[in-house]
């Protein structure tokens, strides 16, 4: 437990001076990039890590509210009136994504939303008026929350912090509050929750929208950061890159989809400068990943740890197996 | 007022006639014990009990209130509670834990995002007791992965009594037991008080038959004899269908 409050407030520690440490405004990019698709993965592990829905069509989630950005920006309004409508659009998307998607769950959720996803990114790429097709839509400037100019590396990297915590925190607090408990409930035992008492549907349809929400900030974030949007951004690429860092940090763990975030945007991002086959690396991390630690790294790690732990406190015992002189 | 009402209750899936015209009436308090060989659409007939699955034809009441057409969540909110032949429980977490999302079904904290579920003292304690009465909460804090298959039986009964249940519906609740389990899920079964009425299916004779009051026979889906504990087991129709194997 003391352990436990030390590493995170090293963690804490270590992000809020990170700037400071870190060398080069490239690496504080990367780090930004690392806190927006973490709070990506998050939205996506609290439906498919704690709902046991697996959405293959949050990429498309994402663009809509970067569009919606860009769009309104583009349009002439301010940003704080652009990064509340993507905000309002992208959780609308949502509620509709979810009612459709929900009409099935397990493999049937997959399909629907690929499929969803995948119509989102030929809208993206087709409704030129509105997206500027191929071409995207540029940004120009980030906004200047409470007067604090947001231009440089490193204070884009403390809004973006921010949001992340705070993000973090409302997940801890969903996670172990009782429509949490309700919904882990519904991802093991469906049938007996519906015997018990709860709405089944309604409870996964609010654990998508928060979902949704969380996507739509990272995807806000994402549109501010690149100053681009376009259908890439959209495609099922992106939305089964975020689903492999929930998976391979550990899908309906707290840490898991940070630390998967962190994994795959450095391998993306840094290794990438040195391998030109940085997507077979990745490959091979991930069938790493999946042979020693099925469960993801966070929780793998931790299991590991703990047998090492135990082998530490009581080599006797491990030594000289029982019933035997 | 009866406390189950059930008129010409049908279900069929596709050709295969599963509950056909079923008439059944219990008591208030009652102890109402449902036997009947495999395939005799036992727990088709809780299924519809519950609101599992919805009904052909026929009505269902809850102490007057026609529930044919109700959620069967919203029955569970109107005193229905029942327990599964296959058990069915939420693994990953500790026997407490189970029982307080028995509580937490039919309470309106269930939809909130923002408070601990870990500090909601009167919700574990809730638990507690109703652990109490199938004789678990020395074991209470135990993760479900560590207990042995009579212990989650005992907690599927105290799950279904922790929500305080007018009418309770037992799925074989002996099923799979060792003789002393057997002894430990009767005495727990036999100390739920009379204003909850019970209906059980067991195959189970010995128990099953000490426990209940009336017995209603199915066969084919059909109700081929009902009536007290002699009656239906002098009744030849019994012997013919059941016993006489």
């Amino acid at each position: 437990m003391i352990a436990r409050i030390i590493a995170l407030a090293a963690g804490f520690v270590a992000l809020v001076t990170l700037p400071y440490w870190m060398h080069g405004e490239y690496y504080i990019n990367v780090s930004s990039q690392i806190l927006f698709s973490a709070i990506f993965a998050l939205g996506l592990n609290i439906i498919a890590g704690y709902g046991g829905l697996v959405s293959l069509g949050h990429a498309g989630l994402l663009g809509i509210a970067a569009y919606s950005t860009g769009y309104m920006l583009q349009a002439g309004f301010g940003h704080t009136l652009a990064i509340l409508a993507a905000l309002v659009i992208g959780v609308a998307s949502m509620a509709v994504y979810a009612v459709l998607a929900l009409r099935a769950t397990g493999i049937g959720f997959i399909m629907i939303t690929l499929a969803l996803g995948e119509i989102i990114w030929g809208l993206a790429y087709r409704w030129i008026s509105i997206t500027n097709g191929d071409n995207g839509i540029n940004l120009h400037g980030r906004p200047e929350p409470f007067g604090f100019a947001i231009e440089s590396a490193r204070n884009f990297y403390y809004v973006t912090l921010v949001v992340f915590l705070v993000s973090f925190a409302a997940v801890t607090v969903f996670v172990r509050s009782p429509l949490g408990a309700a919904l882990m409930g519904t991802r093991d035992q469906p049938r007996r929750m519906n015997a018990l008492g709860y709405h089944v549907w309604a409870i996964r349809f609010w654990a998508c929208m928060f979902s949704g929400l969380l996507t739509a900030i990272s995807g806000i974030l994402f549109v501010y950061y690149t100053q681009f949007i376009s259908p890439q951004a959209l495609d099922l690429t992106a939305s089964a890159e975020v689903l492999l860092m929930v998976i391979s940090g550990g899908a309906g763990t707290l840490f898991g989809p940070i630390v998967g975030a962190a994994l795959v945007v450095v391998v993306k991002s840094v290794v990438s400068g040195f391998l030109e086959r940085w997507n077979m690396l990745l490959g091979f991390i991930f069938v790493a990943i999946v042979i020693l630690m099925p469960e993801g790294l966070v929780p793998g790690s931790a299991r590991l740890w703990r047998l090492a732990w135990r082998r530490l406190t009581a080599p006797g015992k491990a030594a000289v197996p029982e019933g035997k002189p | 007022m009866s406390a189950l009402t059930i008129a010409g209750l049908c279900k069929s899936f596709g050709g295969l006639h599963v509950t056909g015209n079923v008439d059944l009436n219990v008591e208030p308090g009652e102890r109402r014990l449902i036997i009947g060989p495999n395939g005799a659409g036992k727990t088709t007939l809780f299924n519809l009990i519950t609101g599992e699955i919805t009904p052909d034809s026929g009505s269902i009441q809850l102490f007057g209130q026609d529930i044919t057409k109700t959620p069967s969540r919203r029955r569970a909110h109107l005193g229905m509670a029942r327990t599964y032949q296959i058990i069915t429980l939420f693994p990953h977490d500790s026997i407490v834990h189970n029982v307080s999302l028995a509580l937490l079904g039919l309470s309106p904290l269930r939809w909130n995002p923002f408070i601990d579920m870990r500090r909601q003292g009167h919700i574990t304690e809730r638990a507690r007791t109703a652990l109490q009465r199938v004789g678990l909460a020395h074991i209470a804090e135990r993760p479900l992965t560590q207990t042995s298959y009579g212990e989650r039986r005992r907690v599927e009964i105290a799950m279904a009594l922790a929500q305080n249940p007018k009418v309770l519906l037992l799925d074989e609740p002996f099923a799979g037991l060792s003789i002393d389990e057997r002894r430990d899920v009767h005495a727990c079964l036999m100390a739920i008080p009379r204003d909850v009425t019970i209906v059980m299916i067991e195959h189970n004779m010995d128990v099953a038959l000490e426990f209940a009051e009336r017995i209603t026979l199915l066969h084919f889906g059909e109700v081929i004899v009902e009536g007290n504990r002699a009656e239906v087991v002098a009744d030849p129709r019994t012997r013919e269908v059941y016993l006489g194997h």
